[in-house]
Parts: C-alpha cells; sequence; structure tokens
C-alpha cells in the first residue's frame, strides 16, 4: 500500500505470523504498525533506552487520559510518569491495554490444559527481552494494538472480534530513545486474531526535517 | 501455522461456550456481598492485627491457609495491593489475566486473584463492597502533584520504599489492584468514581493460595476527590482459615477457576 502523503521508511519489515521484533526508536521517529491481512493482535512494550527499569505502564496510561482504550492523541506513560511516545494516527480505532498478553499458562487456565503446549505472545516477549539483559520480570501489563476488548458498565470484560481491516495501521512516535518491542500474538483461541494468526508489517520513519 | 478452517470454527465454538458461561453462568452462582457486621473473626484464629495509617504501607507475609483481613474503618480509605510469590517472586500479581481469565473486571465475593503463571494468589472469601479497581491503579508522585498541586505520599513510592525492604526493585512491580475502590466505566469507556460505593468498616477478606509476600498501600486512589488529609486508616488482621475444601465457594466458582486452583495445588502436592 502506497500513500504519496508520506515519505519513505527508514526501515521496513515484515514480521512473520506468531514471531517477535524490536527495535530502538529515537526520539520523533514514528514507527508504523500495518495489520496486513486485518484482525491480527500486535503485542507491544516498550522501555527507556538509558534506564531499561523505566517501562511502559498500562495503568499510568489509562489513568492519565482517564479512559480505558488507547486510540489517537493517547499518550503511552512510563512507570516513572514520562511520556514514551504517543499514537500519532490511527485507522483502525480500537486498541486495548488492559487484556496483557496471552502465556502458556494462562490459556491452559483458560481453555484447558491441552493449550498450554501451544506458542504464545510471553514465550515472545522473553526470547526477544533476552536480547537486552531483561528477563519475565520485566514483562508488564502490555499495548494489544488491533485488538477489540469491550469492558461494559457492569465489567463483562471480553476479547471479541477486531474491527480491524487489511492494510489498517497505528502510528507511534517516540519521546525519548525507545526500545518497542512486539510480539506478533500466536493466539488461537480467541477471536483477537480471527483464530488464524497472520503477517503485519512495520515501518520506521524519521522526523520531516 | 495456517489454521484450518475446521479449527477455526471449533475454537470460535468453544469460545462462545466459555464466554457464556464466564458471563452469564458464572455470575448467577456468586453470593451476595458479606454483611458488614458478617464473618467474625474467632480470636484464637487471630496471627496479628496491625493499624496503617493514611498515606503509608504495610508488608505481609501469608503463608498458603492463612487471610488478610482488610479493612476500611473511616469509608475515606483506599488500599492498593501487590505481592509476589515467596519462593519465587519472578511470579506475582497479574491483574490483566485477572480479568481476562474471569471474564470480569470486577471484584466480588467468590473471584480470586491470579498470578502470571495461572495460579491463584489470593482468594476473596469475604467481601463487603464489590467495589474494587483493577484497571486504573494506584497514586504516584505525578497525580498526587496534578491534583494536589504539591507533593506527597503515594502508592507509588510506598511500593518501592517496601519492594526495597525485601530486597525487590522497580522491575519486580506490576500493575496493583485496589480495594475500596469504586471505579465505573461510562459507555464511551470513561473512568468515573462512584462514592456511594463507600462505607465505614467495608473489608475484604483475601486468602493466600501460596506463601505470599503482599504489600499494601493506604492512599487515596487517584480518582478519589478526598483530600489526602481527610483518608483514614486502615486495619489489617492476619488469620488462620485453612486450606480450601473441595466444595469451596472460590474455588467452583467456574472452571477456570477450578483449574487454577488445581494447578496451585501442584506446588504443594
Amino acid at each position: 500500500m502506497t500513500d504519496p502523503e508520506i515519505s519513505e521508511p527508514a526501515y521496513a519489515c515484515d514480521i512473520p505470523a506468531e514471531r517477535p521484533w524490536s527495535s530502538v526508536l529515537k526520539p520523533g521517529q514514528t514507527l508504523r504498525i500495518i495489520d496486513s491481512e486485518g484482525n491480527q493482535a500486535v503485542d507491544a512494550l516498550l522501555y527507556a533506552v538509558g534506564d531499561l527499569s523505566e517501562r511502559y505502564s498500562s495503568q499510568d496510561t489509562l489513568r492519565v487520559q482517564g479512559s480505558a482504550y488507547v486510540g489517537l492523541g493517547t499518550k503511552l506513560m512510563s512507570n516513572k510518569g514520562r511520556v514514551m511516545a504517543r499514537i500519532t494516527a490511527d485507522t483502525c480505532g480500537q486498541h486495548d491495554t488492559s487484556a496483557g498478553c496471552c502465556s502458556c499458562e494462562s490459556n491452559a487456565v483458560r481453555f484447558g490444559e491441552a493449550t498450554k503446549y501451544q506458542h504464545a505472545c510471553r514465550e515472545n516477549f522473553i526470547l526477544e527481552l533476552s536480547k537486552y539483559g531483561l528477563t519475565k520480570r520485566d514483562i508488564v501489563s502490555n499495548l494489544n494494538f488491533f485488538m477489540n476488548v469491550p469492558i461494559d458498565p457492569a465489567g463483562n470484560f471480553t476479547v471479541v472480534d477486531g474491527i480491524s481491516a487489511p492494510g489498517n495501521h497505528v502510528d507511534v512516535t517516540a519521546d525519548m530513545d525507545v526500545l518497542f518491542v512486539i510480539s506478533n500474538c500466536p493466539q488461537v483461541n480467541n477471536p483477537c486474531n480471527g483464530f488464524n494468526p497472520t503477517p503485519i508489517r512495520v515501518e520506521i520513519r524519521d522526523p520531516p526535517a | 501455522m495456517v489454521q484450518t478452517r475446521e479449527n477455526i470454527e471449533t475454537h470460535r465454538r468453544r469460545y462462545e461456550e466459555l464466554r457464556a458461561a464466564g458471563q452469564e453462568l458464572t455470575p448467577k452462582g456468586l453470593p451476595e456481598p458479606t454483611a458488614l457486621d458478617g464473618a467474625p473473626i474467632a480470636p484464637d484464629a487471630v496471627i496479628h492485627r496491625e493499624q496503617v495509617p493514611p498515606g503509608w504501607y504495610a508488608t505481609v507475609r501469608l503463608h498458603r491457609g492463612e487471610a488478610l483481613r482488610i479493612i476500611d474503618e473511616t469509608g475515606r480509605s483506599s488500599i492498593s495491593l501487590i505481592g509476589w510469590r515467596q519462593e519465587d517472586t519472578s511470579e506475582r500479581i497479574n491483574c490483566a489475566d485477572t480479568v481476562k481469565v474471569q471474564w470480569s473486571a470486577a471484584l466480588s465475593k467468590g473471584r480470586v486473584i491470579l498470578t502470571d503463571m495461572g495460579r491463584v494468589l489470593l482468594s476473596l472469601i469475604e467481601d463487603t463492597s464489590g467495589a474494587h479497581d483493577l484497571l486504573v491503579g494506584g497514586s504516584t508522585p505525578a497525580s498526587v502533584f496534578a491534583a494536589f498541586g504539591s507533593a506527597g505520599r503515594n502508592t507509588q513510592d510506598n511500593f518501592l520504599a517496601a519492594a526495597g525492604k525485601v530486597g525487590l526493585d522497580v522491575r519486580d512491580i506490576p500493575p496493583c489492584v485496589t480495594f475500596f475502590a469504586p471505579v465505573l466505566l461510562d459507555a464511551k469507556g470513561d473512568f468515573l468514581w462512584n462514592p456511594d460505593r463507600k462505607r465505614p468498616g467495608d473489608f475484604v477478606d483475601l486468602r493466600a493460595e501460596m506463601n505470599l509476600i503482599l504489600i499494601a498501600s493506604n492512599c487515596p486512589h487517584p480518582l478519589d476527590p478526598v483530600r489526602p488529609a481527610a483518608s483514614g486508616s486502615i486495619a489489617l488482621i492476619t488469620h488462620k482459615v485453612g486450606s480450601p475444601p473441595q466444595e469451596d465457594l472460590c474455588r467452583n466458582a467456574s472452571p477456570e477457576a477450578t483449574r487454577a486452583f488445581t494447578f496451585t495445588e501442584r506446588l504443594f502436592a
């Protein structure tokens, strides 16, 4: 998909279904995450490059914006109260940060013990974070781009069919040097990926000169 | 691995069955809240009793089969809580799995709080309130400054200080649950505070399903308009309750809870 309004990316990569990815973003750089085939959840974590103990905080993010969903304009807050990045474009309109990532262990509780031996986002996160000296300790409640998790006034909390169409994208612009880590979600037991995980694409653009 | 149409249909059917059970059947089986004068603790079951003044925190070690009663004595406090498994502190409270697995962001009597390893951290065996927050989290230096125009005691700093005294640090601090914090969502997803759900004497009993280190922070919830100076002390009572029997309310609240108890008990088999 080409868009004459925007510059060529400085970096681009297709992330296969079920795989992790990570990169450092400089302040002002924009990461575009493209849901190439539609209805694909993208789990994401952010860490401050100079001090990896500063990391994305879902609760700080929701408290600061006063509402439960992530969308255009959301400031992605750290556990030290700083803005790490902002959502600067969004053609989907529905993203979550309360449902966490899937794990072998939570799958076994949710869907029965047979699902324990299925690949999961936490496996991706542990392996990808290990490249930076980080461990399971460092995995906190993450962002879930393109994942549709309405919470109703009674508290019902449901992962439902995504509304993300093929080619929908979200742009995340960094406010600081940030390590951005993705798990292209392998979940096949709930509708977050239409029960069929697919590839996504990431592009990084430099700030306009 | 590309999923076949048959796989997709099978998984979708199972998901819809689990959802219907979790959101339609399970809530009907949950009990009424505990009465304010209900569930007295036998004097010989009490292990320790402590008052925590406003703004402060307490670290509580519980063994499996012990419980922590948290009492909001004035009806003006909220208590933010995190916890780890004593033998392996990389296992800890996981608010996201707690809401996702139970199909609900609403905690009440009969519900459980899960770890990140598919096991039960705590069971809500008594609860007069049913108005607790798993989404917004506790106060921070920034939230206190924004609300009151000056620096003040807050839950984030309390967690850091308390974690430091048990050999843990900022990397070990996950999202927290806050008791007696009636956060509502409107239809758009905006958070609201419902002061009518707070009463003096509200309490919860949290039964430890594994050996735990808990930190309880007594700071106003960031959405609570109460001034810090107007908040009150809380009481923490640790007491013996025993391990959950097979017919236990929390164990049998849902198939998911039953599995989480089974996985937890393998630690002690």
